[in-house]
């Protein structure tokens, strides 16, 4: 930029032709670049991040309560966190806050571990016939595509009331997914791989037991901790069409009666549970991860 | 009574049907391997080399003609000669020990005995210190040498490496040609060999089988009359030259041959 001013304003006082003519070019094919620094980020503490965190989640729960108490909202709709702590002590203490819990937990992994079970299962033996695969693939896919929580006051009408309704929809949820990632595994496994095995004569048991499974196993893992969600999921839902007991009714029921501040309590208390669910699966990921190695 | 050859195609062909008609992967071809020998086969790609071994590794059922172990057919029947394909398809959840042992495993042997028997091995031929790591984490040759131990310990008398020095660097593959020329030496086992490098295949080989493409078949037989223990200098020896110049002759005239076709 200043090199062009001074030449742009030199030229008429210098009075020599040639000079402003040779700097021409040059001054306009290359304007002064500006000296950039490449940006860096530095990182924070880990005790920084979490205080800030920590700080966070505090002032909201205060200007909650603030604003509760002086009417900036409705304190009836929304409550308050004093009115959920209170009622959750009294949830734990006098309700039956294990019941719901342990019910909603059961239901959770017999159908987390029925649907990943079954599904994967299937998803491995279409492995043995192309055939039996083709057939069947048009099939799970609309069942995929099918919104299966539709289908839940159907399960209640066949399964009834009890557990059995909410384990068959949370296997429902999850069956699929298992289903369909892990015959994705089984369509990456390398032919030359097989063609190995065949040509030590193997036995297709023995390709099966000994190639496809454990090639299969990272695919299997790797949606162990996207069923928990829904088989929790699905388990909710299950209590919230007709259930007696489950965490999911206890929302439900509190919503009805108003009583918003066991909603909240409700939600807070499944929250921690899928909290748990999910990290004892995440542990559970690590550790087959590193039984095989992948 | 002349003895039966260890391993023998029979006029073995192959043809595949594509949308665009039926295309001749490989014309009759006749081969004729002597038990001990070390044999290579050479030519450009899509010869059939592969085709072939596919068809004497019971893989892939020719379209006309036999395959014959030891005198008796075995057209179609698996497991009964070690291939080592292009890739070492190691798997990557069994450690290197584990890995070698899979033949003997698959043909029922007890795990334990089949270890016993490979580790040994596996510290003679370079690869101690590796038994009980992963695959992963071993360098390219030495991935190929657990690759060829595993072909080698599935005991059968006959052996078909389809180019298995083919992705290492050129002094990596010079000492696994010793590697393998060890072994081979110690084992008595039946080669026949797949390669690109016409010089590799001369200075392993008893006898290099040249091929030519479309269709696939062998255009001449060559032996190789150096005694052995080869020393790496023998590539410099006048006969060495004048195989080597024959072969890329060959190849070369085939090249031409098809470019006519296509003309």
């Amino acid at each position: 930029m200043t090199m062009q001013e001074t030449s742009g304003i030199g030229a008429p006082l210098d009075l020599a032709p040639a000079q402003p003519a040779a700097a021409q070019p040059t001054a306009t094919a290359l304007p002064a670049k500006p000296a950039r620094r490449l940006p860096v980020q530095k990182d924070w503490p880990l005790w920084v991040i979490v205080t800030v965190q920590i700080a966070i989640l505090v002032s909201f729960i205060a200007l909650w309560q603030v604003a509760a108490d002086y009417g900036w909202i409705d304190g009836f709709f929304w409550s308050k966190p004093s009115a959920i702590y209170a009622t959750l002590i009294k949830f734990f203490t006098e309700g039956d806050a294990w019941v719901d819990i342990g019910f909603t937990f059961r239901s959770t992994i017999s159908g987390f571990l029925l649907g990943t079970t079954i599904g994967s299962l299937l998803g491995l033996s279409f492995w043995w016939s192309r055939n039996y695969a083709a057939i069947v693939q048009p099939y799970l896919i609309c069942f995929e595509s099918l919104p299966k929580l539709a289908l839940a006051p159907l399960v209640i009408l066949v399964f009834g009331m009890g557990l059995a309704s909410k384990v068959a929809i949370a296997t429902a949820l999850t069956l699929v997914v298992s289903t369909l990632t892990t015959y994705a595994g089984v369509k990456a496994l390398d032919p030359d791989g097989e063609k190995l095995f065949y040509s030590l004569g193997a036995s297709r048991w023995q390709v099966f037991r000994k190639l496809v499974v454990p090639f299969c196993l990272p695919w299997v893992i790797s949606v162990l901790r996207v069923n928990i969600g829904l088989a929790l999921t699905g388990a909710i839902v299950g209590e919230f069409i007709a259930s007696q007991h489950g965490l999911g009714r206890a929302i439900l029921y509190a919503g009805e009666t108003y009583d918003i501040a066991l909603v909240w309590v409700a939600v807070l208390v499944l929250s921690t549970l899928a909290i748990v669910m999910y990290g004892a699966v995440s542990w559970l990921e690590r550790i087959l991860r590193k039984g095989i190695r992948q | 009574m002349a003895p039966v050859a260890k391993l023998r195609l029979d006029q073995v062909s192959m043809t595949f049907k594509t949308p665009a008609g039926t295309f001749r992967a490989l014309a009759p071809v006749t081969l004729s391997i002597t038990q001990g020998r070390f044999v290579s086969l050479i030519g450009p790609s899509g010869c059939g080399k592969s085709t072939i071994f596919n068809i004497a590794a019971g893989l892939l059922q020719p379209s006309g003609g036999r395959v014959f172990i030891d005198g008796a057919e075995a057209t179609g029947t698996i497991g009964r000669v070690g291939y080592m394909l292009q890739k070492d398809l190691l798997l990557p959840w069994r450690k290197v020990l584990d890995n070698v042992v899979l033949g003997m495993e698959i043909q029922g042997l007890p795990l334990r005995r089949a270890r016993e028997r490979a580790l040994p091995l596996l510290r003679r031929y370079g690869l101690a210190g590796f038994e009980y790591l992963y695959p992963n984490a071993l360098s390219g040759g030495m991935r190929q040498r657990a690759a060829l131990l595993r072909t080698l310990l599935f005991d059968t008398d006959v052996i078909l490496l389809d180019e298995p020095f083919g992705a290492l660097d050129a002094q990596t593959k010079l000492q696994m040609q010793e590697w393998l020329l060890a072994l081979w030496a110690d084992f008595n086992k039946t080669v026949v060999f797949v390669t690109h490098d016409v010089e590799e295949a001369i200075y392993l080989s008893d006898e290099v089988h040249v091929m030519a493409s479309r269709p696939g078949r062998v255009i001449e037989t060559i032996a190789v009359p150096i005694p052995r223990p080869r020393q790496r200098h023998v590539t410099l020896l006048p006969e060495f030259i004048t195989i080597k110049e024959r072969c890329l002759e060959l190849l070369a005239l085939d090249h031409n041959a098809a470019a006519d076709e296509a003309a």
